[in-house]
């Protein structure tokens, strides 16, 4: 697991500024958080009591509505964050078979990150690539009609 | 020279980009667009190049390839001809998607010249009650999956009083097959923009919001920048055209749960709260978004608007078949040969979809069972192919076109272990309100794993708790569940048998 940063002055001024770029939203939580992680890559637990007061709420709400959402991490993820497709359509063209494969080759399961912190594995339903599946995604890039050396290269891409 | 490349999520995931970079490495004269797919993924990246006005196809492409497109291109090893004269393209009835692939998605001059805002300008001359007339004479339903026709909703939004009310569209497109959203998105977005501002003329709601999944960060990008230009040319604003009428609208991004898919778990989440399903009544038509009046309607309902409005409601309604009218993107997905989006009037029947326009498996084996809208849709087998494509018909044979994505398996798949991901999918997304979703589909995984193991006793409970869901859930996640489930087991026997015969 990789270590939680600390949560200093320049972490509280970064999300004062996010605070503030979101105080006219209607239902501002969702893009608060999004805007939080993109900026510290994960949800600091230190950042949900600043944001509940912002928005008014308890903290056992944001809480809440942050752990109601896959999206949302408590925890850095690894430099890499590789997503492979479970779903449906990628099945049919041999997604499990992939998927045990990235889980042996990186020996982590889903949700995990390899213990050198180069590459957390997760789960996605759906990325709209149903015709050309399996589909993975890798830093926030597609990869249609995925296969073993794919993976391959993506793992050791990421572990270099 | 005019050289047109997908930015599309599906043609970028085959390369598209590359292929993009390595057409303008080449230099020289070349006018690089980037366009929405043409729905042909077996195809991508499908880089088409005009010549005298026709647009000659070329792939699927290769960096390699490129080099050749400056060179002789009747000679060219993936030239594929004129697109237009493709049979799949000319197969089609495109009204929803006629511009996706052909315009340059972020060209607002494009989209008038391909009829873009002709709608719009229709609308902006009639009452509110008009413009529902017209949306419910064009017949159109729901492209969600609900199929509630999209004129009465308005009409219930319309009438209602308030000080403020909402236009939500649903682009939390979250069914595996599906992706007609994310395309019409990516490569026309200003239809959907059209779309949402008629529905706001409709109904007298001034604000607008697309709930959009994070799973696609290049509609994301892509709408944000199209509502920019849809403000800057006064689409969207407080004179909407130099109208009396004001709209604007907002891109919001999902977070990863499948179940905000559903109307009211959407609504909370926009709201910014966790995205349970609320009960119903009151509507969200009545008490919708920050408890207001709200349409929220699919990607594909709103960006049907426009063409209704631009050639008629009678144009429209003349396609189709019984009570599905007007046409219908199908997704037709997984392990099939030519895999992609088919716009076409409903009344096709599943084998005609299936072995005619897709060509049967990628593998090249048998066509096992296609499931029919999305994880909720049932399963189809071969016995069940002459099943006209329609909401009521597909309802008739205890299942659903949902969303209109199809996934076709070769006979290789294991319907019990499709059963059981069904309710582990269900298990994983339940929002947790409702007891048959959420202890159900737990219960399911264990029940499906008995019979895999060999209980014989464990089917009729399967059966039972089937029931419980889809009488007892408060959503269609719960509701729908056993519609993969029992169709898995009623026409897929031997899959279950095997294991409780090997027991006894």
């Amino acid at each position: 697991m990789t270590a939680t940063p600390a949560f200093g002055d320049t972490e509280a001024s970064t999300l004062s500024q996010i605070l503030d770029a979101h105080r006219t939203f209607e239902g501002a939580l969702l893009p608060i958080l999004h805007a939080v992680q993109e900026a510290f890559g994960f949800v600091p637990q230190d950042a949900l009591p600043i944001i509940a007061k912002h928005q008014n709420i308890s903290r056992a709400e944001a809480h809440g509505v942050m752990t109601f959402y896959h999206d949302f991490r408590q925890n850095p993820a690894g430099r890499t964050v590789l997503k492979i497709c479970r779903a449906e359509a990628c099945q049919a063209m041999g997604a499990d078979a992939l998927a045990d494969h990235a889980r042996a080759a990186l020996g982590v399961d889903w949700h995990e990150t390899t213990p050198d912190g180069a590459i957390t594995l997760e789960p996605v339903f759906c990325l709209g690539l149903c015709a050309c599946g399996p589909a993975a995604m890798v830093d926030g890039k597609l990869v249609g009609r995925a296969d073993v050396a794919k993976l391959d290269a993506i793992i050791a891409g990421a572990k270099a | 020279m005019k050289i047109y490349v997908p930015l599309d999520s599906a043609a970028v995931a085959l390369g598209a980009d590359d292929v993009a970079a390595a057409i303008t490495a080449q230099g020289a004269n070349v006018t690089l667009i980037r366009n929405g797919s043409r729905g042909m993924v077996w195809l991508e990246p499908l880089v088409e190049v005009e010549i005298d006005g026709i647009r000659h196809g070329f792939g699927p492409m290769e960096t390699g390839d490129v080099a050749g497109l400056f060179g002789d291109l009747a000679a060219h090893p993936k030239a594929l001809g004129p697109v237009d004269e493709l049979p799949w393209m000319k197969g089609q009835t495109r009204l929803t998607f006629a511009r996706v692939g052909v315009i340059d998605p972020l060209s607002i001059n494009d989209y008038r010249a391909h009829g873009g805002l002709t709608g719009l300008q229709r609308a902006l001359t009639l009452s509110k009650p008009e413009i529902v007339q017209e949306t419910t004479d064009s017949g159109l339903r729901g492209r969600g999956g609900a199929g509630f026709p999209t004129g009465i909703k308005w009409k219930t939004v319309s009438e209602a009083e308030a000080d403020q009310k909402y236009i939500v569209c649903n682009a939390d497109e979250g069914d595996s097959a599906t992706f007609a959203d994310r395309m019409l998105m990516e490569g026309d977005p200003f239809t959907l923009i059209e779309g949402m501002v008629i529905a706001g003329l409709a109904t007298g709601a001034t604000k607008g919001y697309v709930y959009l999944r994070s799973e696609y960060p290049i509609a994301i990008r892509v709408m944000n920048d199209a509502v920019k230009i849809a403000r800057a040319e006064g689409l969207l604003g407080a004179s909407v055209l130099g109208s009396e009428h004001a709209f604007d609208m907002e891109i919001r991004v999902g977070a990863g749960a499948y179940v905000c898919g559903e109307e009211t778990s959407l609504l909370n989440s926009l709201e910014g709260k966790r995205g349970v399903v609320r009960a119903k009544p009151p509507l969200p038509a009545l008490e919708g978004f920050m408890g207001k009046p709200t349409v929220v309607n699919n990607v594909i309902s709103l960006a049907t608007i426009p063409v209704i409005f631009e050639k008629g409601a009678a144009y429209y309604r003349d396609f189709g078949l019984g009570r599905s009218r007007g046409t219908i993107p199908l997704q037709i997905a997984g392990n099939v040969k030519y895999g992609g989006l088919y716009e076409i009037a409903f009344g096709l029947s599943l084998g005609q979809i299936v072995d005619e326009i897709a060509g049967g498996t990628a593998t090249g084996r048998p066509v096992k069972a296609v499931q029919v809208g999305g994880p909720l849709g049932a399963y189809f087998p071969r016995a069940l192919f002459d099943t006209p494509f329609g909401y009521e018909e597909f309802a008739g044979k205890e299942g659903l076109i949902g969303h209109a994505g199809l996934t076709i398996f070769d006979d290789r798949q294991d319907m019990l272990k499709m059963a059981r991901f069904a309710m582990e999918f269900c298990a994983i997304e339940s929002c947790g309100k409702c007891t048959p979703c959420r202890i159900g589909a737990v219960r399911g995984v264990e029940t499906v794993d008995r019979i895999a193991a060999g209980d014989p006793d464990a089917i009729p409970l399967l059966t039972d708790l089937c029931d419980t869901m889809k009488a007892g859930s408060l959503c269609a996640l719960g509701g729908f569940t056993p519609y993969p489930v029992m169709s898995a087991l009623t026409h897929f026997p031997d899959d279950f048998a095997t294991a409780k015969e090997a027991a006894e």
